[in-house]
């Protein structure tokens, strides 16, 4: 698989839209996790949540809803323009096995997200020193262990997005189509359920707690990051979670793998 | 051992049948003409060889092996057109693919000067014309140096000049022992370039034969006044059974060397022969009697 892997790798390095989707990702959270927060104190809360001591909850805090977005995004282009532009047949005609394509396409989404993750931390880091620096607070970072486990709740939850993404392009063979409604999904559908019909329907309100968006919301939410951001809310305990999201993100995973080994290409 | 061998392959879509039964056999070292109308199923049996489409029947097998690991390590293929990223430059997709082929970088730079294309390598391939896509198309088929080369349609695209030196270049190829499957709607493409037809129509393979066998067989024309007496003096040297007579004179099934003691016959005989022509069979009236189809030029 490294021949495949270094040539997906190679793709997503040498594509603008890869690059285009990390600013955008990095500029949303520092927009809505510190220069609003900041320019707009909530007076309920004070600007401790800006602080270094609380940056781990920060860098997180989009993944329920918005970076999620932009990681399935990401997923979707991995696959999808495979499909888009063709090119299936002319990497499946060098000899490489599906299989071995489709691992290749995962771990890319991997090492991207993985990249995004740090790259949202340390935009994270940097911003809430420049908030310490500028209120004249003391720098208190969190420990080694919470960044880490912080970096790891991300990173899985960026995955689990990624590889709906993949899954979605699998499933209808193109780039349009998986981003709309993966996007629906995300944005309208995850919210409408837990504003609208959460609160009147019992039924719903349990189901939600099997559901990725709420998991992914609580486990941010558990590693700090601020309840109320849109998608960050605790309903279940970290530990289970965390078990949710990577059974979601083996299920799409998996099932993007079994259809396109099945389907004919083209 | 030929280089491809397919038995009873076959491919359904629900009731429709793009591929019937298809026994289709590509000796080794040849240059194989894979002809047919659009819509015959030249390129699903192409798929199919290359594991893209799955056969509902029937087994292949490439250079012996059947569909599996390893099973296209020795094979290069364009089908249905050119498909890269067009973000890319031209060298830059050729790396990408031979990232996925395994086979050295060096090898890009090497089908780069195979196809011409080198100096146009840094640009991005989305500013390439039809004819530099239909050729790095080819360079991408070539990267594993292959033994087969498999080509549906490959001078779409290309202009004249461009067409010759395809011809060139997959004769050099075939010199150099490489097979290759070439498939194609044009006759007069195929008939200038390969050793071996075979004709596919509506999924099913009317034919396979090599451009000598399909050429032979013409006939003597025979034009000559006056007709009742040609005709008379035609039958008592060739037999009424190897005699067809048309509008414009007498069709003769004899050999050609056969031509000058006909003329001779006639003329003893007080016939005026103004036409004695030796004419090759009508590949192309041949293939659309085989397709039945009009779209085979």
């Amino acid at each position: 698989m490294s021949g495949d892997l270094k040539a997906e790798l190679s793709k997503q390095v040498h594509r603008p839209a890869s690059w285009l989707l990390l600013v955008v990702a990095v500029a949303l959270s520092l927009t809505f996790g510190y220069l609003v927060p900041y320019a707009a104190p909530d007076p309920g809360r004070g600007q401790d949540a800006l602080l270094p001591g609380a940056f781990v909850g920060s860098a997180i805090g989009g993944l329920p809803i918005f970076i999620g977005g932009l990681t399935l995004i990401f997923g979707v282009l991995v696959a999808g323009s495979e499909y888009g532009w063709d090119t299936w047949k002319t990497v499946l005609a060098q000899g490489s096995s599906r299989f071995s394509v489709y691992g290749a396409k995962i771990v890319t989404v991997a090492v991207g997200t993985l990249l995004l993750m740090l790259t949202l931390f340390a935009a994270a880091a940097g911003a809430s020193a420049l908030v310490a620096v500028l209120r004249d607070q003391p720098m208190q970072w969190p420990s080694i262990v919470d960044i880490v486990r912080g970096i790891g709740a991300g990173w899985l939850i960026a995955m689990m997005w990624g590889t709906f993404g993949v899954a979605l392009a699998v499933v209808f063979r193109s780039v349009a189509l998986p981003i709309g409604l993966g996007l629906v999904w995300l944005l309208a559908v995850q919210n409408l359920l837990a504003s609208v019909a959460a609160p009147v329907l019992p039924w719903v309100a349990e189901a939600q707690k099997g559901l990725p968006g709420p998991n992914a919301g609580s486990l941010v939410a558990g590693l700090g990051a601020r309840t109320g951001t849109p998608g960050v809310e605790q309903l279940v305990g970290a530990g289970q979670a965390s078990l949710v999201v990577a059974v979601y993100l083996l299920a799409f995973a998996a099932v993007g793998g079994w259809l396109l080994h099945r389907r004919d290409l083209g | 051992m030929n280089a491809i061998e397919t038995t009873g392959l076959t491919k359904r879509y629900g009731q429709i049948v793009a591929v019937d039964d298809l026994d289709l056999t590509v000796p080794t070292g040849e240059i194989y003409g894979f002809l047919g109308p659009n819509g015959a199923g030249k390129t699903t049996t192409l798929r199919m060889l290359l594991g893209l489409t799955r056969p509902s029947a029937g087994s292949l097998h490439v250079f012996g092996r059947t569909p599996g690991p390893g099973y296209l390590d020795q094979v290069g293929a364009l089908i249905e057109g050119p498909a890269f990223y067009p973000y890319l430059s031209g060298r830059e997709n050729l790396r990408v693919f031979a990232g996925h082929a395994r086979v050295p970088g060096a090898r890009v730079d090497a089908v780069l000067r195979t196809v011409d294309l080198t100096d146009r390598a840094k640009d991005s391939y989305r500013t390439y014309s039809l004819g530099m896509k239909q050729r790095l198309g080819l360079a991408a088929a070539l990267l594993k140096d292959p033994r087969l080369l498999v080509l549906d349609e490959p001078t779409n695209g290309l202009d004249p000049a461009g067409i010759a030196d395809m011809r060139v270049l997959l004769r050099k190829l075939a010199a150099d022992g490489v097979t290759v499957l070439l498939s194609s709607h044009l006759l007069a493409e195929v008939s200038q370039i390969c050793d071996r037809i075979g004709v596919l129509s509506h999924g099913k393979l009317v034919t396979q034969a090599t451009i000598e066998e399909l050429r032979a067989g013409g006939t003597l024309h025979v034009t000559a006044e006056p007709a009742e007496r040609a005709e008379a003096e035609l039958i008592a040297l060739v037999g009424r059974e190897s005699l067809h007579a048309n509008g414009s004179g007498f069709d003769l099934n004899v050999e050609p060397a056969a031509a000058s003691r006909i003329n001779t016959a006639l003329v003893t005989a007080g016939v005026e022969v103004s036409e004695l022509r030796w004419r090759e069979p009508d590949l192309e009236q041949n293939f659309l009697e085989l397709t039945g189809d009009d779209h085979v030029r």
